[in-house]
C-alpha cells in the first residue's frame, strides 16, 4: 500500500486534477477559477516549480556548471586550438582552421613511437598489476594474522606522490649503487643502466608502476572476495592442492566485475602516467624507449610552445581514453551499476 | 551443555593450532613476508639513504643503515628549508579545495541520486566520465584561460594590498578552483555509492510528511553522510597534495613564490657533481609526511576511497 502511494505520489507531480481534495475546492468555486487560462498556466508553472527536477537543481547545478566548464568546455576549446596554427608566445588565431596538425601527428615517427610505447605500457602494466593484485588478495583472504597491518603496508605506495616514488625508483635503478643492480648482481648479471637504456627503460617503468599500483588491485579484489558467500570457500578449503583449482574454477570467474573496473582504472592511469616519468627523468624528455603520448604532449606544449600540435596529440589521447571509458560506462549502465 | 561447548571450543582451538603449523600456512606467511619486503624496500632504502653523508652513500650498501661516522641529519634540515615554502603553498590550496570538493560532491550526488527526475542519468554520466578525462586534454586551454582570460593575480590586485595576502595568492586561488573542478566528479561518485545504500523508504516517509527536498538533505542525508565525508576528505586531500601536472603548468617554475611542494621536489638535488641522492630522499620524505601520516591514521577510509 505504501509503495503504491509513493508511486502515485511520484507519478502525480504533473497531474493536479486527479487530486480529490483539489477537485472539491474547484467544485465549490463553481469551476470558474480553474477554468481561466491564466490560472491554468500559473498552476502548471507552479507544478513545474515544485517538481523534483527543479527542486534538485540547487544541489547539482553549481557543481555541474563548474565541472562542465572546466572539463567539457576545456576539451572543446582544446579541439578548436588543435585546428589552429597556435605556437610560440603569440595569441591563437581562430580564423584559419584545418586538420593540418592531425595529419602531421599521425605521420610523425615520434608520435608513432610514442603511441607504440603507450600501448605496450598500458597492456603490460595492466596485466601484471591485475595478476599481482589478485595473487596478493587471495593470499590475504586466507584468514591471515596481522591482515590489516599487511594491507596497510601493501597499499602504502599508493598514498605517495609520483614525484616522491619517482625519486625512490631513480635511486633503486641507479647504475652504481642501486639495489636493483645489487639484486641482479647476485645472479651474475648486470649492472644495467635501467633508466638510460632504451631497451630496458619501459620494463623498468612498468615494474615501478606495478609496485605502486598493485596495492590498489589488491584492495579491489579483496573487497570482491569478501562479497562471495562463505560456503563456496568452505568447499575450496578441503586441502592445498584442490584449493588452487577451486579458486581458479569457482572464485576467479566471480571476480569479473571487479576485474573490469580495475582494468579500466589501470589502463587510464597508464595512459596519462606523466608525473612519474617527469620525476624519473628529471624533466620533459624521458629516455627514448619510454616516451609516451602523455609526456610527448606536455613536452610539445610547455617546453617547445607548439600549442596547437600538442592539442592535437591531446585529442588523440582523449579519443583513446574515450575508447576505454565509453564501453565501460555502457557496461555499468546495462548492469545497473551506474 | 557447557561440556559440549568446551569440547567444541577445544576442537576449534586445536584445529587452529594445527592449521597454524600446516606447511601451506608456513609457505603463505613466507610469501606475505616477502611481499612486505617488496613493498617496503624502496621506502626503507630511501630512509637510510636520507641520513647518510655523501661518503656514506658511496661506501655502504644502499639498504644498510649508516654507521656513526657516516650518519647525518643535514639532508633533512636542508630539504626542510627548501620545501617549507612549498608545504605552506600546498596547504593553502589543498585544504580549501578538499573541503569544497567534498561539499559540492555531496550536494550533487544527492540531487542526482536521492531526488528522482527524468534525465538525471545523462547528467550523471557526464560527471562520471569526468573522472577519467586525461588532464593532457585540457591543460593547454586551462593554462591559456588562467593566464590570458582570467588572470587572478592582476584581476584581484586590489586584494594584495591587504596584510598576509601577496600577489602570488592569485595563482594559489587559480590552483584551488582548478582542483575543485577536476575533483568534483570522483567525489560525486563516492557520495553516490554511499547514497544508494540509504533506505528510500525513510526518505519517502519524510517526503509524505511534507519535508522539502532541501530539508531532507539537511535533516536526514547530511547526518548520514558523515562517514563518507571522512573518506572523501582523506582521499581528496591525498590526491590534491600529490598532484603535479597542474602545478607544473599553472605555476611557471619551481622558483616561483607560488610553487607547490611537488613542484619544488621535482627539481631538488640536481647538483653539479651529479644527483645528490641523500638530499633527494630526505626531500621526498619531507614532502610525503602529511600524506603518509594521514594514510597510516586512516588506512580504511583511504582504501575505501581508492576502491570505489
Amino acid at each position: 500500500m505504501s509503495t503504491l502511494d509513493t508511486l502515485r505520489q511520484r507519478l502525480n507531480w504533473g497531474g493536479r486534477d486527479t487530486d480529490p481534495a483539489e477537485n472539491d475546492t474547484a467544485a465549490t468555486d463553481g469551476g470558474t477559477a480553474v477554468g481561466t487560462p491564466g490560472a491554468r498556466e500559473r498552476s502548471t508553472l507552479r507544478q513545474y516549480w515544485n517538481s523534483d527536477f527543479v527542486r534538485s537543481m540547487p544541489f547539482w547545478l553549481v557543481p555541474f556548471a563548474v565541472m562542465g566548464l572546466f572539463v567539457y568546455g576545456a576539451i572543446g576549446w582544446n579541439f578548436v586550438i588543435s585546428l589552429t596554427d597556435y605556437a610560440g608566445f603569440d595569441d591563437a588565431n581562430y580564423s584559419d582552421l584545418d586538420f593540418q596538425n592531425y595529419v602531421e601527428a599521425v605521420t610523425s615517427p615520434q608520435v608513432i613511437a610514442a603511441a607504440r610505447n603507450t600501448l605496450v605500457l598500458v597492456v603490460a602494466f595492466t596485466i601484471v598489476c591485475l595478476a599481482v593484485g589478485l595473487t596478493v588478495a587471495v593470499l590475504l583472504d586466507r584468514q591471515v594474522r596481522f591482515e590489516s597491518t599487511l594491507r596497510t603496508i601493501y597499499l602504502l605506495p599508493m598514498a605517495l606522490s609520483f614525484i616522491v616514488t619517482g625519486q625512490f625508483w631513480l635511486w633503486m635503478y641507479n647504475v652504481n649503487n642501486g639495489i636493483v643492480n645489487a639484486f641482479v648482481g647476485l645472479f651474475g648479471l648486470g649492472p644495467y643502466n635501467w633508466v638510460g637504456n632504451p631497451d630496458l627503460v619501459l620494463a623498468a617503468v612498468v615494474f615501478a608502476l606495478v609496485w605502486q599500483f598493485s596495492g590498489y588491485c589488491m584492495v579491489v579484489y579483496l573487497a570482491a572476495l569478501r562479497g562471495i558467500p562463505n560456503d563456496q570457500f568452505e568447499a575450496a578449503r578441503i586441502d592445498g592442492a584442490s584449493t588452487l583449482r577451486m579458486y581458479w574454477r569457482v572464485i576467479v570467474p566471480q571476480l569479473k566485475p571487479a576485474t573490469v573496473s580495475a582494468t579500466v582504472v589501470l589502463m587510464l592511469f597508464a595512459l596519462k602516467a606523466f608525473s612519474f616519468l617527469y620525476a624519473l627523468f628529471g624533466g620533459y624528455r624521458p629516455t627514448k624507449g619510454a616516451d609516451i603520448l602523455a609526456t610527448l604532449m606536455v613536452r610539445q606544449a610547455f617546453q617547445l610552445q607548439q600549442w596547437a600540435y600538442a592539442s592535437a596529440i591531446a585529442i588523440i589521447l582523449f579519443v583513446m581514453t574515450l575508447g576505454i571509458i565509453a564501453p565501460y560506462l555502457y557496461y555499468q549502465y546495462r548492469g545497473d551499476n551506474l | 551443555m557447557t561440556e559440549t561447548d568446551d569440547t567444541a571450543d577445544l576442537d576449534a582451538r586445536l584445529s587452529e593450532r594445527l592449521t597454524a603449523y600446516d606447511p601451506w600456512r608456513v609457505g603463505l606467511y613466507a610469501v606475505l613476508a616477502a611481499l612486505v619486503g617488496f613493498y617496503l624496500i624502496p621506502i626503507e632504502t630511501g630512509i637510510v639513504t636520507s641520513i647518510k653523508t655523501a661518503t656514506g652513500v658511496v661506501e655502504t650498501l644502499p639498504y644498510v643503515p649508516p654507521g656513526p661516522s657516516t650518519f647525518t641529519l643535514q639532508n633533512w634540515a636542508t630539504a626542510f628549508d627548501l620545501l617549507v615554502r612549498g608545504i605552506v603553498n600546498s596547504l593553502i590550496f589543498t585544504i580549501p579545495a578538499t573541503i569544497l570538493c567534498a561539499i559540492l560532491g555531496s550536494t550533487a550526488a544527492y540531487g542526482l541520486t536521492l531526488v528522482d527526475w527524468r534525465g538525471q542519468i545523462g547528467v550523471l554520466v557526464l560527471f562520471i566520465a569526468g573522472i577519467f578525462i586525461p588532464y593532457q586534454a585540457v591543460i593547454v586551454p586551462l593554462s591559456r584561460f588562467w593566464s590570458n582570460y582570467l588572470d587572478l593575480t592582476s584581476l584581484l590586485s586590489f586584494l594584495w594590498a591587504l596584510p598576509v595576502l601577496e600577489p602570488y595568492w592569485g595563482t594559489l586561488i587559480e590552483l584551488t578552483i582548478t582542483h575543485v573542478a577536476y575533483g568534483i566528479p570522483i567525489c560525486v561518485l563516492l557520495f553516490r555509492s554511499h547514497y544508494k545504500s540509504i533506505s528510500t523508504e525513510m526518505l519517502e516517509a519524510a517526503r509524505l510528511d511534507g519535508a522539502s527536498v532541501t530539508k531532507i538533505y539537511y535533516r536526514i542525508v547530511l547526518p548520514l553522510s558523515r562517514p563518507m565525508f571522512a573518506v572523501v576528505l582523506i582521499f581528496q586531500f591525498t590526491q590534491i597534495w600529490n598532484e603535479f601536472l597542474f602545478s607544473l603548468t599553472l605555476v611557471s617554475s619551481a622558483s616561483s613564490p607560488a610553487a607547490s611542494v611537488t613542484l619544488i621536489l621535482s627539481g631538488i638535488g640536481e647538483a653539479q657533481t651529479g644527483l645528490d641522492f641523500p638530499l633527494r630522499m630526505a626531500a621526498a620524505f619531507v614532502a610525503a609526511i602529511p600524506t603518509i601520516l594521514i594514510y597510516v591514521l586512516f588506512t580504511d577510509e583511504f582504501a575505501e576511497g581508492v576502491r570505489t
